[in-house]
């Protein structure tokens, strides 16, 4: 453990907190743009979280201390990841348990808690809203697992900030079909995860259509700012890690002057990567619940032959 | 070719002729279906190209070249005329579907992977390790022949297993004979030149391309 590590685990998770609703505030503004409106500027998600914060709490009649917890759990799991993943810093002393399964199962059980809440109000809303994001929860967990176990297979770890460090140690490990694959698959997989476009529209409240707005519908005042808050931090851990797991470069070592550059590579890491998913969302549309299965079976195919090349074809 | 450089072109060219066989399986679209197999010949060339280079045999570098030619322009252009001409332009009910296909896809590559680890074995080298990904993109191309009903994915799903019959060939022996491997695009050529006049005929007498439609006698 080192002091460099330490502040750059708490500058991950400061940055992570407070940029966060900024990076949904730029794909929002992308998004607007090229639609040909003018946007509301970037800062607004946290104009929304700051109105909500201020309101009363209330809960809807009925509903139990499920509902009234999971925005906590999410809210926790989400900063407990910031901290985990090798976003800034690789040499994290939460590094031990910055396990791919354990980030992944982390992520999951703000999910999970989430889907519990959607069953506990009892309304049909939450409940289609809980079942429908269980189904792409099951389908997108095997396609996560298979693509970690292709990229640790080469590192030898499943350790996040070991497979980080030998991708930034060896560049030519980014430029192979496993790499290429397990993109493809994890890049779906992020998708899915997030609730973007192919497979969620996080702007619709059109009953037939919403998965994560279903469940979090009952939400009002400061428990709706928690779960805004959560999701936004889950989008940017999801992104920084996708980006540092193919593409690690700026990221600091055991060295405290390399944070503030590392600092900058994160931020525009995402912000690239978040405004490339809100310009492609431009040109998409949702596809339709019994289409998402397809998708996801193909990139549980990605992620199958990406481990089964990482055993099979010859390294460099 | 130094040694690194030429696995890890070999690696990329072997996991886009994969790549491409699998988005195949994947699209119902027709015309995205023809761009993939495009993709995939151009990947072919790739493939022998590197293999030449590395070989330093001039011939083989020279039949990649036409390998790029034949597989990656002129019959994605015929197949493209095909498909103008039928005016059907999706898959629109393949007999097992997309997700099941992909679950399949995937089991194949399994299979491939188990059954040529005795060819791996005989001669370990980057080219015959690529081995398995080229016999997957032959049973790739085999289940896309057999599940489709459109009868212009049919001739794509052939075309793409004779790609990956090709690939084998390369890989295994490093170098067939130029007149064989001539003869043999010529016959790809005619088959399908031939199946263009035998669809267009499908399509003039019954009205449609959908091969399912044919399994009753007609008068």
């Amino acid at each position: 453990m080192s002091a460099a590590g330490t502040v750059g685990a708490v500058a991950q998770v400061l940055l992570v907190a407070a940029g966060a609703p900024l990076l949904v505030g730029v794909m929002r503004q992308v998004r607007a743009r090229l639609e040909g409106r003018a946007g509301a500027g970037v800062a607004q998600p946290w104009r929304d979280l700051r109105k909500l914060l201020r309101k009363e709490p209330i809960a809807p009649h009925g509903t139990g201390v499920l509902f009234r917890a999971a925005p906590l759990v999410l809210a926790g799991a989400a900063l407990v990841a910031a901290g985990v993943v090798p976003l800034v810093t690789t040499a994290s002393p939460l590094d031990g348990i910055a396990d791919l399964f354990a980030v992944i199962a982390l992520l999951a059980l703000g999910t999970v808690f989430l889907a519990l809440a959607g069953l506990d109000t009892a309304t049909a809303f939450g409940g289609m809203g809980a079942s429908r994001e269980m189904v792409v929860l099951a389908l997108v967990e095997p396609t996560i697992l298979l693509s970690v176990f292709a990229l640790s297979a080469r590192v030898g770890s499943t350790n996040l900030g070991e497979i980080v460090t030998t991708t930034l140690h060896d560049p030519q490990l980014v430029v192979s079909p496993v790499s290429l694959l397990a993109a493809v698959a994890l890049a779906i997989v992020t998708i899915a995860e997030t609730g973007r476009i192919p497979v969620d529209n996080p702007s619709t409240h059109l009953e037939l259509t919403m998965i994560h707005e279903a469940m979090v519908l009952e939400y009002a005042g400061p428990d709706l700012a928690l779960v805004e808050w959560a999701s936004a931090m889950r989008l940017t851990v999801l992104l920084g890690l996708f980006a540092n797991l193919f593409a690690p470069w700026g990221i600091a070592g055991t060295s405290l002057l390399m944070l503030p550059v590392a600092l900058l590579a994160f931020s525009a890491k995402v912000v690239v990567l978040g405004g490339a998913l809100a310009a492609g969302e431009v040109f998409m549309a949702k596809l339709r619940m019994f289409r998402v299965p397809e998708l996801l079976a193909g990139s549980f195919l990605m992620a199958l032959l990406a481990v089964a090349a990482s055993f099979f074809l010859a390294g460099p | 070719m130094s040694g690194g450089l030429y696995v890890h072109a070999l690696d990329m060219a072997v996991g886009a002729l994969l790549l491409a066989g699998v988005l195949a399986l994947w699209r119902r679209d027709l015309a995205a279906i023809v761009r993939l197999f495009a993709v995939q010949g151009a990947a072919l060339a790739a493939l022998v190209a590197v293999l030449g280079l590395h070989e330093g045999h001039a011939a083989t570098v020279a039949l990649a070249a036409g390998i790029l030619v034949l597989r990656a322009a002129v019959l994605p252009l015929m197949l493209r005329r095909a498909m103008l001409a039928g005016g059907a332009f999706r898959e629109t009910e393949p007999l097992v579907n997309v997700a099941s296909s992909l679950v399949a896809a995937a089991l194949l590559a399994l299979l491939s992977f188990a059954v040529t680890r005795p060819v791996v074995e005989l001669a370990p080298s980057p080219a015959t390790r690529a081995v398995p990904v080229a016999l997957t993109v032959v049973l790739l191309g085999f289940f896309v022949l057999v599940t489709r009903r459109r009868a212009l994915s049919q001739v794509a799903g052939f075309l793409m297993m004779d790609n990956g019959i090709t690939a084998v060939a390369f890989l295994t022996t490093t170098g067939v004979p130029f007149i064989v491997e001539l003869g043999m695009s010529l016959d790809v050529l005619l088959a399908v030149l031939v199946l263009q006049i035998l669809t267009s005929r499908i399509r003039d007498v019954f009205g449609d391309s959908d091969l399912d439609d044919l399994r009753e006698l007609h008068d």
